[in-house]
């Protein structure tokens, strides 16, 4: 295999592998979003209800991408794995927290006997939401700004800050990032109510959330994207690591597919928003949901090629780490690139799956297993 | 690194007092969906196969507990999944190479399959044809099974680091076999025995709720049907326990002899080794190294069973935990002492190929790659000063070894008892019994989770069999932090689970259902 397939084309592979998964991944949060909206759309208990009914059938979903954005992440590129959980301990371990909430959530909340009630079960539903997409957009973020770490001797990871990732929030552009992440996610969440559910005040509400989160979430993410092209960027060659000026902005000049992807997921995301004063409005979540794909792919190809360090060191710039410093071996991505041959098969039993069991109406919550 | 370094053994105590507290609360969750999910199965099979509608309502009624339960043994999942990275980094680019593939390759084979399905099983049932529903519940099952498989593969490795090589260049163990891994005999016994242990679980579950039923007089032929289906369940996966649990001692007798001492309190080795059926062992300061000194203060045993069975020969030597520490010459056996020499040796070797590697000196590094190579399967002695820290906890391996052991070939009569019972028709009568049939549900938890008690603190002190110390394998990160992490998961978990139990019961109390 070796003389057909080289590693540099494994760890370019498995980028892309992984910026797919990351990209669907953000785009599932649309569940997080959905959920911090469920109050402000959900005027009644039936609403609420409706609402909740319609996210409980696909939260597995966005909990089993994000496991295996996480296994693959660890299979692919382990050092970063490493890295990036052991010193943005406090980061990942609040999201986890309230990713275990989510679960139990859709699954308590409604059940007779529940020790918490079904209010509190409901506030965790919109934690989850807001933790998660914040910080999930707090950590992409931090992907282009850098962090405090340094790799030994032994190449065993080590951080130097003592908050161990909560400095991130303190980063603009990652806090920009975050806020970008929660309001796309909220305009993804709005959409799929609109999608899925047959009420019209629902939709009504809805369509008017989408405009504004919509709006907020395009501002914002166009002042990360100027924010991070005025910065210098890591760019390696071999094993030399140094900065550059403007690089992310340059990346998307020198890799113009990944401009392409930028610019159509920015076009389709707008048309989306737009279009909510339109009549068909059933399918713009699948236009903003390709939207988001499409912009969170752009990200992902402009950290990872291009000679770009994907997860910089501020606090010792050779530490930081690429596709070709971080990656497994040769042996372990051939083995993982054949395993990932059945994700087209994956991709299309979820589809089937998805269709269905997606329309929730007012007569489907009489049935036992509602949330 | 000093493992006397105070601050160093807090940090591994603590984080890996955090990471049993996940997987003990994981454990709580996850037998009832591996097992639980076969046996939905298999009632909606006998429902689409028959077409009573019966079955229908028995497949529903588990569906609903199998919902309740499936969601927080997801989430307790994913932590368990990141806390690699986060609690113990060092492994996790030590080993990443080759265990993150089971890890991943299980994401997208197994848990997308369970995830997706779930879905249409639990909400698709006046959706979808009764085939495609039976097809969905099947996969739900299958994927679940699956996820496990891969999950006991990376640990299989951990205690059996088949197909793998070290990589000085990298400081890491790369994968050279992904088959050695995937199917090694630990690999695969691991497996069955593990969720066959789940199917027991689920099996005590549904034989316990439906006798409360039996006891209370209500859902009298829910509660047989489930009674009969349960039972022969039940019973399969015993037979199936007990023969893995064979073929598992006879892989630790194999590659890890101090676990085998251990569960079997046996310090001085011998030929035709007794196996202990009960025994009250002494406390370790009354042990020594004096072959005729006996370590229990009573014991049960059978003569001569414990080296038939590890080796198959009643008159082979089963070591001891003093002839693998201090070595056996008759029986050809180095002390642990030259183990940690060759370790020190490689430690050295490496860090001198290291500081070659960085000087571009092509020789020294030929020279320390082949002494490196020549003493790689010691190096994880090399870090040990104190030979005692190789032991295990022997008491805590003992007793969760002897009882769990003793539950598996109770439950093997209860299941027997339970059909008998049921053939007679006499079973409702017998209300002692059927409240002990309750009482067994709790008692398969307490055997599963000893299971684990005995394959994970049995192997201590190796993160990875002879070659990564658990002190070696930590993440750089404060004692106070992994505490704080320590107890926000123990509440949270605990409340969790009460909610779970609370939920759970009240469900089994209010549900009616009527057979036709």
């Amino acid at each position: 295999m070796s003389e057909v397939i080289s590693l540099t084309f494994l760890q370019n592979y498995w980028w892309v592998i992984i910026s797919i998964l990351g990209s669907f991944l953000i785009f599932l949060m649309y569940i997080q979003g959905g959920q911090t909206l469920i109050y402000t759309i959900g005027k009644n208990e039936e609403e609420l209800n409706l609402l909740i009914n319609a996210l409980g059938r696909k939260w597995e979903l966005t909990f089993t991408t994000l496991v295996t954005f996480g296994g693959a992440f660890y299979a692919s590129f382990p050092l970063f794995y490493a890295t990036i959980l052991s010193g943005a301990y406090w980061l990942w371990i609040i999201t986890l927290i309230v990713f275990v909430l989510q679960a139990v959530s859709y699954e308590f909340r409604n059940k007779a006997n529940n020790l918490l009630g079904k209010k509190t079960y409901e506030y965790f539903l919109f934690f989850n939401g807001l933790i998660a997409s914040l910080f999930l957009g707090i950590i992409i973020g931090s992907f282009f700004t850098g962090n405090d770490f340094y790799i030994n001797e032994n190449n065993l990871p080590k951080w130097n800050n003592h908050l161990h990732g909560l400095e991130n929030i303190l980063c603009i552009e990652n806090l920009i990032m975050g806020i970008t992440l929660f309001f796309l996610s909220r305009t993804n969440g709005a959409l799929f109510f609109v999608y899925s559910i047959d009420n019209t005040n629902i939709v009504k509400n809805s369509l008017k959330q989408t405009k504004i989160n919509g709006l907020i979430s395009c501002i914002s993410f166009i002042l990360f994207l100027i924010l991070i092209f005025l910065r210098k960027g890591y760019e390696y060659n071999n094993d030399y690591i140094y900065l550059r000026e403007n690089k992310y902005f340059l990346n998307f000049i020198e890799m113009p597919i990944t401009l392409v992807f930028l610019l159509s997921g920015l076009f389709l995301l707008i048309y989306s928003i737009l279009k909510t004063s339109g009549k068909n409005v059933d399918k713009l979540f699948l236009i903003s949901g390709l939207a988001t794909i499409l912009l969170v792919f752009s990200l992902f190809l402009n950290l990872g090629f291009n000679n770009t360090c994907y997860f910089p060191s501020y606090a010792d710039v050779k530490s930081s780490l690429n596709i070709r410093n971080s990656s497994s071996s040769y042996f372990t991505l051939s083995v993982l690139s054949i395993a990932s041959l059945i994700l087209p098969f994956v991709l299309w039993y979820i589809i089937r799956a998805w269709k269905l069991i997606t329309k929730v109406s007012s007569s489907d919550t009489l049935e036992n297993n509602d949330y | 690194m000093n493992i006397l370094d105070t601050s160093l053994v807090e940090l591994v105590n603590w984080s890996r007092a955090q990471f049993a507290l996940t997987a003990i609360y994981h454990w709580f969750f996850v037998p009832l969906t591996i097992g639980l999910s076969f046996i939905l199965a298999i009632c909606e099979t006998i429902y689409v196969k028959t077409g009573n509608e019966n079955w229908a309502k028995i497949t529903r009624y588990w569906m609903q507990l199998f919902a309740i339960n499936f969601a927080i043994g997801v989430a307790t999942g994913i932590v368990l999944e990141f806390e690699f990275g986060t609690n113990w980094a060092n492994y996790s680019w030590i080993a990443g190479d080759i265990f993150g593939a089971p890890l991943a390759i299980e994401g997208i084979m197994a848990f997308f399959l369970e995830s997706t399905f779930i879905g249409v099983m639990l909400f698709g049932w006046n959706k979808i044809s009764k085939k495609m529903h039976l097809l969905a519940t099947w996969l739900v099952a299958i994927g679940s099974n699956l996820s496990a498989y891969w999950i006991l593969v990376a640990n299989a490795w951990m205690n059996n680091p088949v197909g793998t090589k070290f990589n000085p260049d990298m400081a890491r163990n790369e994968m050279t076999s992904f088959f050695e891994i995937a199917f090694s005999p630990f690999a695969i016994n691991k497996f069955l025995h593990t969720v066959s242990s789940c199917y027991l679980v689920s099996a005590l579950f549904v034989l316990g709720v439906s006798s409360w039923y039996l006891l209370k007089n209500r859902n009298v032929e829910f509660a047989k049907k489930s009674i009969l289906i349960g039972s022969i369940f039940g019973l399969f996966a015993s037979i199936l326990i007990i023969i893995t649990g064979h073929s598992s001692a006879q892989l630790i007798a194999e590659k890890q002899p101090m676990k085998l001492a251990a569960m079997e309190g046996l310090y001085n080795g011998k030929k035709g080794a007794d196996l202990i059926v009960f025994g009250v062992l002494k406390d370790r300061s009354q042990l020594n190294n004096d072959a005729d000194s006996d370590p229990f203060i009573f014991k049960i045993s059978i003569p001569k069973l414990l080296s038939f069975l590890a080796f198959e020969d009643f008159n082979s030597f089963v070591p001891g935990i003093n002839d693998i520490l201090y070595g056996n010459k008759e029986h050809n056996i180095k002390p642990i002492t030259e183990k940690i020499e060759k370790g020190k040796i490689a430690i050295s070797a490496l860090q001198q190929y290291r500081e070659a590697l960085k000087a571009s000196n092509k020789q020294k590094m030929d020279e320390m790659r082949k002494v490196l190579n020549e003493n790689y399967k010691y190096i994880g002695y090399g870090y040990f000063k104190n030979i005692e820290h190789l032991i295990p906890n022997v008491f805590l391996v003992f007793y969760s070894f002897h009882i769990m052991v003793a539950l598996g070939f109770y439950f093997v009569l209860v299941f027997i008892v339970a059909l008998w019972l049921l053939k007679k028709n006499s079973l409702q009568n017998k209300k002692l019994l059927l409240r002990l049939f309750v009482f067994n549900i709790f008692l398969g938890f307490i055997a599963s989770q000893l299971g684990w008690v005995v394959a994970e603190v049995g192997r201590q002190p190796w993160v990875i069999q002879d070659i990564l110390p658990v002190f070696k394998a930590t993440s750089h990160l404060s004692v106070k932090m992994v505490q704080t992490t320590f107890f926000i998961f123990l509440i949270l978990f605990t409340i969790l689970l009460l909610a779970e139990i609370k939920i759970l019961l009240h469900k089994i109390r209010k549900t009616t259902i009527e057979l036709n």
